[in-house]
């Protein structure tokens, strides 16, 4: 069946059994690669795309039911990955494997969209669907209380509450995990 | 996808020269890249550049414009090393890092030498090797500088890719350069004395290694750019699924492929048997092809087959249980190593203490499902495929398929995760098999993630049966453990075995490893930190229940073991082990007490780990406990305290974790050597809070992921506590991180539990026992 809906802003039409879930959609007729394919069940997350900018697994989501949705995928968040959250996750270089990385991406700045200034429960809220295989999850939590920081700092949104990095784990190396540096800093 | 740097030709390869010195190299391989004509042809293949690239070896090459470009020849899974290996070349090239690019080499044996990601190699292989291939470069490039300017080469220096000759103030950038120093390569291949006598850096001047430098994909992974195996696509492909047999040793019968050949965008539909059920490759089974991936899996719903299952069809996680519980009680099959007179000692001392642990079968559930891309062409084969062992995907499907080797290129693209399941290639010799009935298409197999749990190459499970007493003093003196783990019998199947070393062989004066081995169809293999994550947790707890009985402390009654330690003459060999059947194939040192064990180094992680989780000096409310292990793996010696809150319900919350390594005297790539430490730390703290993979009917039970008992659970963000790492730095060569931090973290947990419960759990995963607490 022929569906229209929006994705990455763009009017898209494609035509594809009725049954196919969204994920394949992207992925093999669309040939957009960045959304993961993990389990195909809902239960990991690497598939989270934003429908109407709620995050949302796109394996279980038929294409005949997404008629006129507006759909963003990794590739839509930003042309040149400078969303905060992107930026945020460069800077703590968090992935490792990265194969979850686009979804947990997806997950984390519908979060920031809602709650620049989450706490740790709020992230492990927000961030609960979202496995990560190689558990960077002390730097997901790092970088979205990072990411929020940025994303104040752009808006102007009052800050309070959570302190960015503040997580027990980071920094016991030498006191600087984590901490934002631009890309080359290292090797200067 | 992949482009690397290959100034090579068939011709040159072919070149003795270029091979003998390649042999030489032993892991570092990159020697063999200095032979001379290998450098004239590259600057003649290269052709990106409008000058001839200058190519000090084949895995740097420098180019006019000032660019390093060097390959990275080890699969990326995840571990970092595309990044860190290449940091150790520029360093000592002495460029800077935003000048460098980094490409993954295709998978080339006769350029590269070995290309594996398994065992926490990369570092201690390639750590010399990789500096003096930077060394050389720089070597080459100051000579040329030194000829231009006529002055002596001992009066520049380097620094940001620029030679400088500060008495005459003037300086000339690497890209000036490379013409001039390409003239200057020696006739002959630098003899290993030679490339042993160019100076490297004192460890203080370094500039790259030791900081903290991003992923070189990083960008690129938080954009969505396709990277991975599973993105690899082409003009004319067609998608792939293959059914097998949830049984092992199962075959096709018959299947209703003429059915399916009607399914929508449905191409191809053909039953797959080599014969024999291959174990550790090909199985029988139903390939189906189709336009898109989904097509082909939705036939697949439509499949019916009629199996023949086999002889593995009445085995069972129950029968395996039964069948090492009686094992235990009967003589073993053999001994491995026997120190002083355990009976005597045994029954003299004071404190007596019997305990049997279980560690069961784990998958290893890289989120990346297996796939490979794999076109069929005029006899040859050509394969884009995630693997953690390159060679041996080739060999397999060599082997299988009856294709010859020089016929066979192999694209190692980015692994969505490894955890040593990649280290087997039955999805790639899959691939190959489809491809090949398909002359001319290029197909991707790609299986779906219950393909992945329900055929994969399990963590073994083991049994331990310890006998351990203690001295009026507390001290051990006798150990016994009767270790059980899978074989055919008289040898140990794929990573079930242990080593004639495990700790605390040496530590105790009457000692004795016996083994004995159950029978099993599985498909078995190695899983991070293979043998260890199993060992460490039953050897770490026992320690524990013998401290306990001695009445003393955990920490302290470890540090007493250490220091009781004597060397001895080699260990006596198992020969299995020399057969492969020993731990994880031999790969880097899985064994908890080779002969290279240092317990000075072990004790000072557990002095580290002890200082800074405050160990023994802070009060915990009941329902909260620490607990410390420690383990020597993969030439890595970590100790760890785990502080974990068990609520009065029995749930389990790990609240915190300080980790101490010493993995030599350097860590290269400072952001992602903790990062890498704590995803690994939680990783072990995710096996033993819930991960078990049990058997019925000779199949697997899990499906996909989730937390019941029909499922595979890993572990999610709300489960992942702070991670405190700390690296000793000690005068040794650096070696890996992508193993040894996890067994100690599975160990400790189970120690934290008993410390905040008082209940002992020997079967693992924990989440199998009842933890509540009034």
């Amino acid at each position: 069946m022929a569906v229209t809906f929006k994705l990455n802003g763009k009017t898209t039409t494609v035509d594809v059994a009725a049954d196919t879930p969204l994920l394949w959609v992207l992925r093999d007729t669309l040939d957009y690669k960045g959304t993961k394919f993990g389990c195909g069940v809902g239960q990991c997350g690497a598939c989270t795309v934003h429908r109407g900018g709620v995050p949302v697994r796109s394996c279980q989501l038929k294409i005949s039911t997404l008629a006129g949705a507006d759909i963003k995928t990794i590739e839509g968040l930003s042309p040149d990955g400078s969303h905060a959250v992107q930026k945020a996750w460069e800077e703590l270089d968090v992935p490792q494997c990265g194969y979850c990385q686009a979804g947990q991406i997806m997950s984390a700045s519908a979060l920031i969209e809602k709650n620049p200034n989450p706490t740790d429960a709020d992230i492990d809220a927000a961030m609960n669907g979202n496995i990560c295989r190689c558990a960077t999850y002390i730097r997901i939590r790092a970088a979205i209380k990072r990411a929020g920081e940025i994303k104040r700092a752009a808006g102007a949104v009052p800050a309070s509450g959570a302190k960015p990095g503040s997580n027990p784990g980071d920094g016991a190396f030498d006191g600087t995990a984590g901490r934002p540096r631009s890309l080359f800093d290292a090797a200067r | 996808m992949t482009t690397s740097i290959r100034p090579t030709s068939k011709k040159v390869l072919d070149r003795r020269s270029f091979l003998h010195v390649s042999a030489i190299a032993g892991g570092g391989l990159l020697i063999a890249a200095y032979a001379p004509e290998l450098e004239a042809k590259a600057a003649l293949l290269t052709g990106r550049t409008r000058r001839a690239d200058y190519v000090p070896n084949v895995f740097i090459k420098i180019t006019p414009d000032g660019l390093v470009t060097i390959t990275s020849k080890n699969p990326e899974i995840g571990q970092g090393v595309k990044t860190h290996l290449p940091m150790i070349v520029a360093d000592e090239l002495d460029v800077d890092w935003k000048d460098v690019r980094i490409v993954q080499g295709d998978h080339n044996t006769a350029l590269y030498g070995g290309q594996g990601a398994g065992g926490s190699t990369a570092t201690p292989q390639n750590w010399t090797p990789m500096r003096q291939a930077g060394a050389y470069g720089r070597s080459l490039l100051v000579a040329a500088a030194a000829q231009t300017w006529s002055v002596p080469e001992a009066e520049l220096t380097t620094e940001h890719g620029t030679v400088f000759h500060r008495a005459s103030n003037r300086s000339l950038k690497y890209g000036q350069l490379v013409d001039k120093a390409a003239t200057l390569v020696p006739a002959t291949p630098l003899t290993p004395q030679q490339l042993a006598a160019i100076p490297l850096k004192d460890p203080k001047d370094y500039r790259i290694i030791g900081t903290k430098v991003p992923g070189y994909d990083t960008h690129k992974v938080v954009t969505g750019q396709p990277l991975y195996g599973i993105d690899f696509t082409m003009p004319g492909m067609l998608c792939a699924v293959f059914e097998k047999c949830a049984v092992f040793s199962g075959k096709v019968k018959s299947a209703n492929l003429d059915d399916i050949k009607k399914e929508p965008g449905v191409r191809h539909v053909f039953i797959i048997d080599q014969g024999a059920p291959a174990r550790d490759g090909l199985m029988s089974g139903v390939a189906i092809l189709a336009d898109s991936w989904w097509q082909a899996n939705s036939a697949r719903k439509k499949l019916k087959v009629e199996w023949d299952e086999g002889p593995m069809a009445t085995q069972s996680s129950a029968g395996y249980m039964a069948k090492a519980a009686e094992l235990a009680k009967q003589p073993p099959v053999r001994n491995l190593r026997k120190d002083g007179d355990f009976e005597a000692a045994y029954a003299g001392a004071a404190k007596k203490v019997e305990a049997s642990y279980y560690i069961p079968l784990i998958s290893h559930a890289p989120l990346e499902p297996q796939n490979t891309t794999a076109l069929f062409k005029d006899g040859k084969l050509e394969l884009w495929s995630a693997t953690q062992q390159p060679s041996g995907g080739r060999s397999l499907v060599v082997n299988t398929l009856g294709i010859k080797t020089e016929d066979i290129t192999l694209h190692i693209m980015r692994s969505g995760g490894g955890f040593g399941r990649r280290l087997t290639n039955d999805y790639m010799v899959e691939a190959a098999a489809i491809a090949k009935q398909v002359p001319g298409t290029p197909v991707k197999l790609l299986w779906t993630r219950e393909d992945d749990i329900q055929h994969d190459f399990y963590r073994p499970a083991q049994w331990h049966n310890f006998s351990g007493g203690v001295d009026a003093a507390g001290k051990v003196v006798a150990w016994r453990n009767h270790y059980v783990g899978f074989g055919d019998g008289t040898n140990f199947a794929n990573s079930s075995g242990i080593g004639a070393t495990e700790f605390p062989a040496r530590c105790v004066r009457n000692y004795s490893l016996d083994v004995s081995m159950v029978p099993t169809g599985l498909q078995l293999g190695a899983l991070r930190a293979p043998g260890s994550n199993g060992i460490a947790v039953a050897i770490q707890c026992f320690i524990d229940e013998l401290a306990g009985a001695a009445g003393k402390d955990p920490v302290e009654f470890r540090r007493d073991l250490l220091s009781q330690w004597q060397a001895d003459p080699p260990p006596p060999v198992d020969p299995n082990a020399a057969a492969g059947g020993g731990r994880g194939g031999g790969r880097g040192g899985a064994g908890g007490g080779q002969p290279q064990f240092d317990a000075g180094r072990m004790r000072g992680v557990l002095d580290l780990a002890a200082e800074k989780s405050g160990w023994g000096k802070t009060t915990l409310p009941k329902g909260t406990g620490m607990g410390v292990a420690f383990h020597y793996s993969h030439l890595g010696y970590f100790a760890e305290v785990v502080q974990a809150t068990v609520s009065k319900a029995g749930a389990i919350k790990v609240d915190k974790v300080w980790c101490a390594g010493d993995v030599g005297s350097q860590i290269i790539n400072t952001l992602h050597a903790e990062n890498q430490t704590q995803g690994g730390v939680l990783d072990g703290l995710a096996e033993v809070l819930s991960q078990e993979i049990t058997i019925e009917k000779g199949k697997v039970v899990q499906t996909n992921f989730g937390a019941t008992d029909t499922t595979f659970s890993l572990m999610r963000i709300r489960q992942a506590c702070p991670v405190e790492v700390h690296f000793l730095k000690t005068n040794n060569p650096p070696s890996g991180l992508g193993e040894p931090m996890l067994p100690p973290a599975a160990a400790a947990l189970v120690n934290a539990v008993y410390a905040a419960t008082g209940k002992r759990v020997r079967q693992m995963p924990l989440s199998k026992t009842d933890l509540k607490w009034a």
